[in-house]
């Protein structure tokens, strides 16, 4: 385990009446809760990366977690460059890895 | 959709004001005290800025206090302008561009006739500032935001600050954080970013982080702070009453040592993590003692096992709008104010993290100056005495923090040839140091364009300044000579498209659409229309 | 005989002019205000165009300049070796199109003009062109195809230059600003006075772009060179979706109109980075840097309807420069009649990155007296579309550049 969600019930600002969502990343069901951006409900999930890096096909995930480094972009329902730290997750978003090769003639 | 009159007397004045965190709230609620019109904006869907990030309204808790400083402070200034109709305040409001409209005539229509023979002093203080505010209102990074464009008659940029972290070998694994990202995720999100969290870099900063890291129940292995002990008391020591007596900052940094208490959290100075290890994710820490300046002492590396470290070594204005606006910078390269917050663009003011770093009580004082006097008040008005003493007492507060913690150059020592530096080109340290021997270091803006180091999607916001620095070190003659001007457009600071935009709503065209433009961005909003019939 | 040049300016014209000289065995002494690169050279596209010129003495120029490109490329190369950053030298080829009836027929006359010109001008069909393109937006009217169309990353170009001149013996400086001309008796020219004292030279020779018109001014001689100034949106990389360099046929309007109010035309081109840049406006503001969301707003809704995918990628960053703009489009290439020992190798608008290597071989052969690749005439400052342009001998006036 690494990343996780701090449990509601040993929290001791008393959290209460969180709504589960459900949202999807490169296909596999995850659930979250309402208000959670997405980067929170895959980092509750103990998922430390996403993204793949362009270059050096590195894993990336959330660094700055203020929406300052873009390391975090997914695409969340088609559209690109979402910063998974600053978009909230909707009930059903459909969240895609990215992963932008460079073109043939770099390098 | 000029007020005419209006906008020459204070009563109508209209303040915009961006950011809501410290800074913006306590000026949106001066300019109010003051009788201006306000519109706060702020691209976060919630107001508090950093230090008062919570959970959001559909993550509701009966004790969120328990994890804030002046969380009443706050409640009171987000309650007090929410409920009052002179206070627009505009979420997920994303200002992307500032333009500038000099002295060229024609450009300031707003400060036409309107109010015969009083058009002296006061008209000209009241003529709106030379700049229109361009935000995008919608979901963040979204495809369909709504374009607003704003020509307010005064402006006070809030925008605070990053952290700034500096380059070791490894930071780019899965698991390595800002201090930042703790920070926001445990109050924002109640997540923790591990089970066995080094914390490390340096300032007070790293305190509060570590105190919230514990509360999400994770095991805070140790605060590594790199200035040594010596640099500590230089910094904090001269004047100890700043330490204890300047009032809250020093009752809350105690409270953190308790804090640590509790959670047995040690805190060593001497100390940076100068390693991550891991092949997809971090699995360990390398720490060692370093120097005075920074540089590693070899024979003195620890490696420590760790699921996450979160490293910051101080923070980073974000000046991309005062620069876009053609704010005047510091050496220091802070936002230059006087007095009264206003920076050398005429109707434009700033205030908090962007003028120097000196924390959330700092802020809260320069907001109000700022707020007030964008408002048409004085810094004479009796009504700003406490703020203005405030503003005394904590500016002496980032004087002491720079001179504790501020980063010295022997943090090279921890560069490896293949640490990436930019971490969006993945440009390697030795790339930057070859090329920079291949073209004689030229200026920054070409060592940008041939490495490409600070040209990716971030903008150059996370390695901008190391580049600089990384560049700059060695002493080569022109190194930083860049453009013939050593002005601002010489730094990484400059980013005119202030946050990326799609390309359909540069165009004014809505999605899907493409013949038929929409052009929703002409709106010219005069707050004036909304809460003075 | 000289063999001795001062070149103001290390933007890429005087970059590329230093390496030609110094292999020929010339000291060069390059003096740069600013740093390397610093200039319009870092603040463009590096479009190596043939297609954008209508048949003339520029086209010639710029066939001639395509044809050095890749000979460059290779030699540099060898001489700098794998810790030099490659050139980005790609011969992507250029797809022109008309986006409206009315522009067909006009694009595929200048077509047939430049053929006769004997450049590779092929119309193809509009499913041809989405062959080429299949991005594109299906409602173009006409295509023309370029093979010969290529580009570079500019600043590496011409730090590779600089870079290959010292090590030809040519002597850069930086952070030196030259601030007029040291004279003989007989008012020839002997050399520069500069921020950090006088330099001598057998010939200066102003090399800068849009602030030669100051330089030349500072030396008691009036060049009408003016800004022109142009913005370029970079957005975020994405999967490859463009492949030629493409631009709609009004950018052949734009480059050859006067016109000081503002123009746009849409040029898309992707980077060796991934990302895209779309350009470019043109406009006489003086040297007025200041942001003007009009003109990118523009740029943008233009490049919408080449490529109407583009809508939802990301804009990161806009930049521009000052394209170095002569009345009658054209560069100046030589000794300035006027003023014996001043030479220039300003004013190439929109295409000095592609000219500045046939720049440099015209200005070894008048230099040197050797023959020159083409003929020179058409780019003399005393030819006559130029002649009413100057006014006498003395600097304009202050301020005529701003
Ligand atoms: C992640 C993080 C956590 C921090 N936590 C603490 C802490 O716990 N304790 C502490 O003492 N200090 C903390 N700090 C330091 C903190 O910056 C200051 O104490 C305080 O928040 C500064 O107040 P401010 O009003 O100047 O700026 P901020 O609080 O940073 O507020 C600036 C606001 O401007 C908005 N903004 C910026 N640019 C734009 C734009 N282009 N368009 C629209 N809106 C924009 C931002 O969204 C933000 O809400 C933290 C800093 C960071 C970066
Ligand atoms: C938006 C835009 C797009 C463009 N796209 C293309 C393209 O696709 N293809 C193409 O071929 N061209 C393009 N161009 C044009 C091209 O960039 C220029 O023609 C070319 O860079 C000019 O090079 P230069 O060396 O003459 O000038 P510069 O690069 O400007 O160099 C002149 C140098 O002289 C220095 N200088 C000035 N005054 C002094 C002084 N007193 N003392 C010492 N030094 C001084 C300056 O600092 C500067 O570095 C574009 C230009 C712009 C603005
Ligand atoms: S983690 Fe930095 S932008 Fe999301």
């Amino acid at each position: 385990m690494a990343a996780r969600m701090m449990p509601s019930r040993h929290d001791p600002i008393r959290r209460r009446d969180e709504t589960a969502i459900g949202i999807s990343v490169d296909g596999e069901p995850i659930a979250g809760v309402e208000g959670q951006s997405i980067a929170g409900v895959v980092l509750a999930r103990g998922r430390l990366a996403w993204r793949t890096t362009s270059a050096e096909g590195r894993p990336r995930g959330l660094f700055c977690g203020i929406g300052v480094c873009f390391d975090c972009i997914v695409t969340v329902n088609g559209e690109r460059d979402v910063r998974a730290c600053q978009r909230r997750a909707s009930d059903g978003d459909v969240v895609e890895t990215q992963h932008d090769e460079l073109p043939e003639a770099a390098r | 959709m000029s007020p005419g009159a209006a906008s020459a007397s204070s009563a109508g004045r209209t303040v915009l004001v961006v950011g809501a965190g410290p800074a913006g709230l306590a000026a949106a609620k001066a300019a109010r005290e003051r009788g201006a019109s306000v519109i706060l904006l702020d691209s976060a869907d919630a107001t508090g800025g950093q230090y008062w990030r919570h959970l959001p309204a559909a993550r509701p808790s009966a004790n969120e206090r328990a994890l804030h400083h002046g969380w009443s402070t706050y409640t009171a200034l987000h309650a007090e302008l929410d409920r009052d109709p002179g206070c627009e305040i505009v979420l997920g409001a994303q200002v992307w561009a500032i333009e500038q409209f000099g002295a060229a005539p024609g450009a300031t229509p707003d400060a036409a006739p309107g109010a015969d023979g009083e058009r002296t002093d006061a008209a000209a203080a009241a003529a709106p500032a030379p700049v229109a505010v361009h935000v995008l209102v919608g979901l963040p990074d979204g495809t369909a935001r709504r374009g607003r464009t704003f020509r307010p008659d005064a402006l006070v940029l809030a925008t605070g600050a990053h952290d700034r972290t500096l380059p070791f070998p490894g930071w780019d694994l899965p698991g390595v954080f800002t201090a930042g990202a703790a920070q926001a995720f445990a109050k924002g999100e109640r997540v923790a970013l591990g089970e066995r969290v080094v914390i490390a870099g340096a300032g007070p900063f790293l305190l509060p982080v570590a105190a919230s890291v514990a509360a999400t129940g994770a095991k805070v292995l140790g605060v590594y702070e790199a200035s040594r002990a010596a640099a500590l008391v230089r910094g904090w020591l001269p004047k100890p009453w700043q330490l204890v007596g300047a009032a809250k900052k020093g009752g809350e940094l105690a409270g953190y040592v308790g804090s640590h208490l509790r959670h047995r959290i040690p805190y060593v100075t001497g100390r940076a993590v100068v390693a991550a290890h891991g092949t997809d994710r971090v699995e360990a820490v390398t720490i060692a003692e370093v120097d005075a300046d920074w540089r590693s002492i070899p024979g003195t590396e620890r490696r420590v096992v760790a699921d996450a470290v979160c490293v910051s070594h101080g923070f980073t204005p974000r000046l991309e709008l005062p620069i876009a606006a053609g704010c005047e910078l510091t050496p220091e390269r802070f936002v230059r104010i006087d007095e009264g917050q206003a920076t050398s663009v005429p109707g434009v003011y700033a205030a908090g993290e962007i003028t120097g770093i000196g924390g959330v009580d700092a802020a809260l004082a320069e907001g109000e100056i700022a707020g007030h006097v964008a408002a048409g008040g004085s810094t004479r008005d009796a009504d700003l005495a406490a703020a203005i003493g405030a503003r005394r007492t904590f500016t002496g507060f980032a004087a002491r923090i720079e001179a504790a913690h501020g980063i010295r150059p022997g943090w090279t020592s921890w560069l490896e040839d293949d640490t990436i530096v930019c971490r969006c080109e993945e440009v390697p340290y030795g790339r930057l140091r070859e090329t920079r021997e291949a073209t004689c270091a030229s200026g920054l803006r070409s060592m940008k364009l041939t490495t490409r180091a600070g040209l990716g999607i971030c903008q150059g916001r996370v390695c901008g300044r190391t580049v600089e620095e990384l560049i700059g070190a060695g002493g080569a003659p022109g190194a930083l000579t860049v453009d013939g001007s050593p002005s601002t457009s010489a730094t990484t600071d400059r980013r005119p498209i202030a946050s990326p935009l799609r390309i359909g709503e540069l165009a004014g065209r809505a999605p899907g659409d493409p013949g038929g433009p929409v052009d929703p961005h002409t709106i010219t909003h005069r707050p004036s229309e909304k809460g003075h019939p | 005989m000289i063999t001795d040049v001062v070149i103001v300016g290390a933007g890429i014209v005087g970059a590329a002019c230093a390496r030609a000289l110094a292999m020929a065995g010339v000291r060069v002494t390059v003096l740069e205000r600013g740093a390397a690169a610093s200039g319009t050279s870092a603040k463009g596209e590096g479009n190596l165009l043939v297609s954008d010129k209508g048949p003339g003495a520029e086209l010639d120029l710029a066939v001639y300049a395509a044809s050095l490109w890749p000979n460059l490329v290779a030699e540099l190369a060898d001489e700098l070796g794998p810790a030099f950053p490659p050139l980005e030298y790609e011969r992507k080829g250029g797809l022109v199109v008309a986006t409206t009836d009315a522009g067909a027929a006009p694009l595929l006359a200048f077509a047939a003009t430049q053929r006769e010109a004997g450049v590779d001008a092929r119309p193809v069909s509009v499913a041809d062109a989405l062959a080429l393109e299949p991005w594109l937006n299906p409602a173009i009217t006409a295509a023309v195809h370029y093979p010969d169309d290529a580009q570079v990353q500019p600043v590496i170009a011409t730090e590779a230059l600089l870079a290959s001149a010292r090590g030809n013996g040519a002597v850069v400086r930086t952070g030196v600003t030259v601030t007029g001309a040291t004279r003989e008796a007989t008012g020839r020219i002997t050399g520069v006075t500069t921020s950090e004292g006088d330099v001598r030279a057998d010939a200066v020779l102003i090399a800068a772009g849009p602030w030669s018109g100051e330089v030349a001014g500072a030396m008691g001689v009036h060049l009408p060179v003016k800004p022109r100034r142009g913005m370029v949106l970079v957005t975020t990389r994405m999967p490859h979706r463009v492949f030629h360099k493409v631009y709609d046929g009004d950018y052949f309007g734009a480059t050859q109109s006067s016109d000081a109010a503002l123009q746009t035309s849409s040029v898309v081109e992707s980077t060796a980075a991934g990302t895209v840049l779309l350009g470019s406006s043109r406009e006489q503001v003086g040297f007025d840097e200041r942001l003007r969301v009009d003109v990118i707003r523009e740029v943008a809704g233009k490049a919408l309807r080449l490529f109407p995918f583009l809508a939802e990628a990301s804009v990161m960053r806009t930049y521009g420069g000052f394209r170095p703009f002569m009345p009658d489009h054209l560069p100046v290439i030589g000794e300035d009649h006027r003023a014996p020992g001043l030479w220039h190798a300003s004013g190439h608008e929109g295409a000095g990155i592609g000219l500045s290597l046939a720049t440099a071989d015209l200005i070894v052969a008048a230099m040197l007296g050797t023959t020159p690749p083409l003929d020179p005439a058409p780019f003399g400052l005393d030819r006559a579309s130029l002649a009413p342009h100057l006014v006498g001998e003395t600097a304009e006036p202050e301020g005529e550049a701003a």
